[in-house]
């Protein structure tokens, strides 16, 4: 495989300067470079607003297997023609994605066969027959074949300012396209038949929608070549979607994220003389959605596990204040002492986990190490364990009396919905029992209070 | 034996040893997994290569399989603690292992033996020259062994486990009520896909991989609804595909596996619409005359 690196000579000549070349590549001097770069990062920016579409229908693949489905179009196209221009081989490319993009349609419609087996077949058969017509090509002995096969791999060095020219016109067309119907695509990304029953053309616009993402892959093959352009259409949306709710904010995202790695690509085959440009930007959109993975707000995996740790920490808390609300019950009592042995009897719980619990409630004064070993209640922990009881045994009422479940089947669940109840649904419940004072225990539903009766 | 005939039974033994694991792969839905696995080995391959620095088929296997392995697990992990739709997990996981197959390929070239359109469509007109030598004896083209012990042993595979693997592909939920280790099932399927992958891409290349483990099993499943009768009508469409490409790479003269990946299309299109019960024609006369299925049904 030819590597698609800068060409050497062409980078030396325009070194004016003494600048080293990590330097070097920020003042832009170089045409070639220049050329490079904007042809890049406008198929970054391409790609990734149109892989936001097909990522929201649950179509990601599709960008891989029309990738491939491009290669016999393009051989046709060269058959044909006998020449290599930008535009006819995107004519060619574009035309074969829609035959394969239609074949998928029909398949999955009018066969039994499940959509991703589909996709595999187009993706393999059409490819396959593009190999062949490639294989053809070359051993017929024509001349001007040769650089027919970038189209497998992709090379970023060889563009040409035509090729920059075609991608950049056909890059905005859809952008405009992509601006001007983005209420109609928003609302066949997400809820097709609310489109059909509002009367919009829906099938009309899922056809528009996968010609541009057919555009955009066939734009991105010179570049970046057959198998990689999956990558460019499916990365930057998967990771802008760890960011955001809103359709139009992932756009610009993924947009951007193409973009800077369209630019990052370009920047390590030029300080890199065997690094090829396609493949380092897939490894940069990685790398870009593998942070958003761990560090996006909400969605990002440390956040997750940062709130899975305070709602444990939360239910664990919650849990002894209210064991030892009950054992105070028992004992007619509210501040009587249990030993850290009895928690773990009702409690099964890891002692180190226990310990620290309590050490937690010792610190926000809710409750007491009254001697070595043995902890109670403060008055403030009575408080906090009195509301809980209240809501575990309201809800348990609330089971027995409107869902009619047996007494001894509720425990389980309350003892689950104690920590989620609001005041607002504490509330609701409060008044569709009429104020209860015994649940089906007929144990003491604590009353309502606030701190300073809960003292006395 | 000529080289033709070679060929077809190297093409033969491709086929059926992607059969056998790709009706697995279609049932269960996960028909990409096939196309992401077999792009992802090649950082393994080339890494084996590197460490080796021979085309030896064992440490192949190993660094392929484990890589194909790791794909699997990659996905999973990025479905469960990513929450990421499945299509995106394996459209992200496979297409950043074969970049960094495709970086090593490019910063190693010189060192490695290999290029990355070989991997893509193999060449299989070479394997009858490929021959294995024990000592000084002749043992026939290595590409028949390595494929042949493949096809053994995925054989084997789906004869000891067909009835976990049935129930694993059509009830999962039913299969681990009954205790059987369905995510264990899954990543044996996975390892075996793998294995295939890669004891076929040297000779076929990835994309004959694909085409081999999923079109003939879609072929069969238009035509049966008995599970084994599938897996037998996909290696027969399979070895008809290798016959019939090698004839067509011969009439036109171009790539083999191409070929075979062609004619295994061509075999699911008439299929598609002269199947008897599944078959497009046959669903457009039930919808014509929808009291025809119904009298049949009562005959």
């Amino acid at each position: 495989m030819e590597c698609a690196a800068l060409n050497p000579p062409a980078v030396l000549i325009s070194v004016s300067a003494s600048l080293a070349p990590w330097l070097e590549f920020f003042t832009f001097r170089d045409i070639n470079l220049r050329l490079i770069l904007a042809g890049c990062v406008l198929l970054g920016i391409s790609a990734g607003v149109l892989g936001c579409f097909a990522f929201l229908r649950k179509r990601s693949l599709l960008g891989d297997a029309l990738a491939h489905s491009a290669l016999p179009g393009v051989c046709a196209a060269f058959m044909l023609t006998g020449t290599k221009d930008p535009v006819i081989i995107l004519i060619g490319a574009t035309v074969s994605c829609w035959v394969g993009a239609i074949s998928i349609d029909l398949i999955t419609k009018h066969t039994r066969v499940k959509e991703e087996s589909a996709l595999g077949m187009v993706l393999s058969v059409f490819f396959g027959a593009g190999i062949l017509m490639l294989t053809h090509i070359q051993r017929s002995g024509n001349a001007s074949q040769a650089g027919l096969d970038k189209f497998l791999f992709g090379q970023a060095s060889s563009m040409l300012d035509r090729d920059v020219w075609t991608l950049a016109i056909v890059g905005t067309i859809m952008l405009c396209a992509v601006a001007l119907a983005y209420k109609e695509f928003k609302l066949i990304s997400f809820d097709a038949e609310f489109g059909t029953a509002l009367g919009l053309p829906t099938r009309m616009l899922e056809i528009a929608l996968s010609t541009l993402i057919v555009l955009a892959v066939a734009i991105g093959l010179q570049a970046v070549g057959v198998v990689l352009m999956a990558a460019m259409l499916v990365t930057p949306a998967a990771a802008a979607r760890y960011w955001t709710d809103h359709l139009g904010n992932m756009l610009l995202l993924s947009g951007f994220f193409g973009a800077i790695s369209g630019a990052i690509g370009t920047y390590i085959s030029y300080l890199g003389p065997r690094m090829p440009t396609g493949p380092w930007m897939v490894v940069a959109v990685t790398i870009v959605f593998l942070m958003s993975l761990l560090v996006a707000p909400k969605r990002g995996i440390i956040a997750r596990v940062l709130l899975l740790r305070r709602i444990r920490r939360k239910t664990a808390e919650e849990n002894i204040l209210r064991t030892l609300y009950v054992t105070g019950e028992k004992e007619q009592r509210m501040d009587a002492p249990s030993s850290v042995a009895e928690l773990q009897q009702f409690r099964t719980m890891n002692p180190w986990i226990l310990d620290r619990t309590l050490d937690r409630l010792m610190d926000r004064g809710l409750v007491n190490e009254t001697r070595e070993g043995f902890f109670a209640l403060t008055s403030d922990g009575i408080a906090r364990g009195a509301r809980l009881t209240r809501l575990h045994r309201l809800w348990e009422l609330y089971l027995t009396r409107k869902l009619e479940l047996a007494p001894d089947h509720v425990h389980d669940d309350a003892e689950e919905i104690e920590h989620i109840i609001t005041p607002e649904l504490e509330a609701l419940l409060v008044a569709a029992l009429d104020d209860p004072a015994v649940d089906p225990h007929a144990k003491k539903i604590p009353p309502a209070m606030d701190r300073e009766s809960a003292i006395s | 034996m000529s080289h033709a005939v070679w060929i077809m039974l190297v093409g033969s033994l491709a086929a059926t040893a992607c059969a056998l694991v790709g009706c697995f792969l279609v049932l269960r839905k996960q028909a990409m997994m096939g196309d992401a696995i077999s792009h992802s080995v090649l950082p393994g391959i080339v890494l084996a290569f590197l460490i080796t620095e021979s085309r030896a088929p064992i440490p192949m296997l190993i660094g392929a399989g484990s890589f194909g392995l790791l794909t699997a697990f990659l996905t999973g992990a990025l479905e469960r603690y990513g929450r990421l739709q499945p299509d995106a997990s394996i459209g992200v996981t496979f297409t950043w292992l074969f970049a960094v197959g495709v970086i090593m390929v490019s910063a190693f070239t010189g060192q490695v033996d290999l290029d990355a359109e070989c991997v893509l469509y193999g060449e299989i007109a070479a394997s009858p020259w490929d021959i294995w030598l024990v000592g000084d004896r002749s043992m026939g083209p290595r590409a028949v062994w390595i494929l042949g012990a493949i096809t053994i042993a995925n054989l084997a595979f789906v004869t000891f486990g067909f009835k976990h693997l049935k129930l694993c592909s059509f009830d999962p939920a039913l299969a681990s009520a009954v205790g059987m280790n369905v995510s264990l099932w899954h990543y044996l399927l996975m390892g075996f896909v793998s294995l295939t992958t890669v004891g076929a891409f040297e000779s076929v290349g990835a994309i004959l991989v694909v085409a081999m483990l999923i079109v003939p099993a879609n072929t069969a499943y238009l035509l049966t609804d008995r599970l084994w009768r599938m897996i037998v009508l996909s290696v027969v469409f399979g070895v008809a595909s290798a016959i019939g490409g090698y004839w067509l790479a011969a009439t036109i003269d171009g790539s083999i596996a191409g070929a075979m990946a062609v004619m295994s299309g061509a075999y699911f299109l008439i299929v598609m619409f002269i199947s008897p019960k599944h078959g497009v024609i046959a669903g457009y006369i039930a919808r014509r005359h929808p009291f025809a299925a119904a009298d049949a049904v009562v005959e």
